[in-house]
């Protein structure tokens, strides 16, 4: 088979990666921060609730949340799901949403008391302190730990193949079949490349967020 | 009439009562301090009287109008109480400047805020902010820093940050503006500053109310000294009287420790 046919093939594979993986950021990223709202709720079953669902979530494997995303509602309510790729989604974004909320959730808790007390006493609605004033804070604390996260989802994104979805280390499998290795083994370098792009990025967003202190 | 009254207000945390039925009262433009050593509930006064706290039971009287009742069990919405806390400015102790925004910004924040809710900030967007912009660089020059507008907080000394924190009070143009404390966090060197900033406030007539451990300069600037002591008001007079001549056997004994250190 020729090289070329295999890298495009390989890179349609990959297509799938950043597919999944933009998607789940784009929806993780706003429903972590709603999960966490819940996991600092002061009414105390929406608390529980929460940390008892971000526990099952953290605490059970992404591949089984995979599974049960893709064939629970068939089996058990007779809905099956209409396409892998929500199922993926699905999966994704509610596993991701958990790590997420508690990278939030610390980086909220670390804001000092007094900076909502400015807020107030200055005539902020709590809305206008948390917006204003308080989640740039966060973002600029939670920098480090949210691109840790990032950078495992990049690499988690080739767990849709348990489901069959074609992402890229299943295209290379197919050859592998077929007797050729180096096309799994070079899949390293794509991954590599893409975690590279976003290391200097992040990088580049602490730096701005460096003008200040504190 | 007195602009701000207060009476017999009470403050428990759980078991600990710190508050046990405070009163006093100011007139507008007058300067007052609170003094008084640590625990005795003077910073608990102020922020039952900035609603940082709710105080338990007792009365706030604002030019004679009831403004807060502890007896009315009733809860105050957010709207309203936020009504209410702009007539009252708040100074900290540690400041709690925003990090993130420049000097001149950290005084236009709350005033830019509060403009976007007037009905006609639509068609006068520019003018209202031009207006907004040049009351905080009257004020920050009021405390002597035109030349850190756009200094961010970090970049500032602690008597620096401090001024930015009474410009930023100011700017909203508050009746009764009061300080927690307003030097307690600073190098000894740098509460010179600060005390200034206060005495030209008190000067213009800017009506203020003070906790303070700097016994001289309360004398100097205010009008009426109040010793607190336990959760009470032991003692209040015009400063002469109560520092030269106190009455009770707890003020003086207060203000001899005071004197030794």
């Amino acid at each position: 088979m020729e090289f070329q046919s295999i890298v495009s093939s390989l890179f349609e594979g990959f297509y799938v990666n950043c597919f999944i993986f933009a998607m789940t950021l784009l929806m993780a990223l706003p429903l972590g921060l709603i999960i966490s709202f819940g996991s600092m709720a002061k009414f105390k079953p929406i608390k529980w609730l929460t940390k008892t669902f971000v526990w099952i979530i953290r605490g059970t494997p992404l591949m089984l949340q995979l599974f049960v995303v893709m064939y629970a509602p068939g089996i058990l309510f007779e809905i099956p799901i209409n396409s892998r790729m929500t199922a993926v989604l699905i999966a994704f974004v509610i596993n991701y949403a958990a790590y997420f909320s508690e990278i939030f959730r610390g980086g909220i808790e670390s804001i000092p008391k007094g900076q909502y007390e400015a807020c107030q006493v200055l005539g902020m609605t709590k809305m206008q302190a948390f917006f204003k004033v308080v989640l740039f804070q966060v973002i600029k604390r939670i920098v480090a730990p949210i691109s840790n996260e990032v950078i495992t989802l990049v690499k988690d994104t080739s767990l849709a193949r348990v489901i069959s979805v074609a992402e890229i280390i299943m295209c290379a499998e197919r050859f592998t079949k077929k007797g050729l290795i180096w096309p799994l083994f070079s899949t390293g370098i794509y991954f590599l490349i893409f975690n590279g792009v976003l290391t200097l990025l992040f990088g580049y967003i602490e730096k701005k967020l460096d003008y200040y202190k504190g | 009439m007195a602009i701000l009254e207060i009476q017999n207000l009470t403050k428990s945390f759980g078991k600990t009562e710190v508050l046990k039925g405070v009163s006093f009262s100011m007139e507008e433009g007058e300067v007052v301090s609170i003094i008084g050593s640590s625990g005795s509930g003077k910073t608990t006064l102020l922020r039952c009287a900035n609603f940082l706290e709710r105080a338990d039971s007792g009365q706030i009287y604002l030019d004679g109008e009831l403004f807060f009742d502890g007896a009315d069990n009733k809860k105050i919405s957010a709207t309203e109480l936020r009504q209410k806390q702009l007539n009252f400015g708040l100074v900290f102790q540690d400041f709690n400047l925003f990090p993130q925004y420049n000097v001149i910004d950290n005084v236009m924040l709350a005033p830019m805020l509060l403009a976007k809710e007037r009905e006609d900030y639509k068609q006068n967007k520019k003018e209202i902010e031009q207006e907004i912009r040049k009351n905080a660089e009257d004020i920050l020059e009021r405390v002597g820093l035109s030349e850190k507008l756009h200094s961010y907080p970090c970049e500032l000394s602690g008597g620096q940050k401090q001024r930015v924190s009474i410009a930023r009070a100011l700017a909203l143009k508050p009746r009764v503006l009061f300080f927690d404390e307003p030097t307690s966090a600073l190098d000894p060197e740098l509460t010179g500053e600060i005390l200034k900033v206060i005495r030209k406030l008190a000067e213009e007539h800017v009506t203020m109310v003070i906790v303070t451990h700097e016994i001289a300069f309360a004398q100097g600037v205010s009008d009426k000294i109040v010793f607190m002591a336990d959760g009470v008001v032991v003692e209040e007079g015009p400063p002469e009287e109560l520092i030269e001549n106190p009455k009770e056997e707890r003020t003086r004994h207060f203000l001899q420790k005071m004197n030794e250190k």
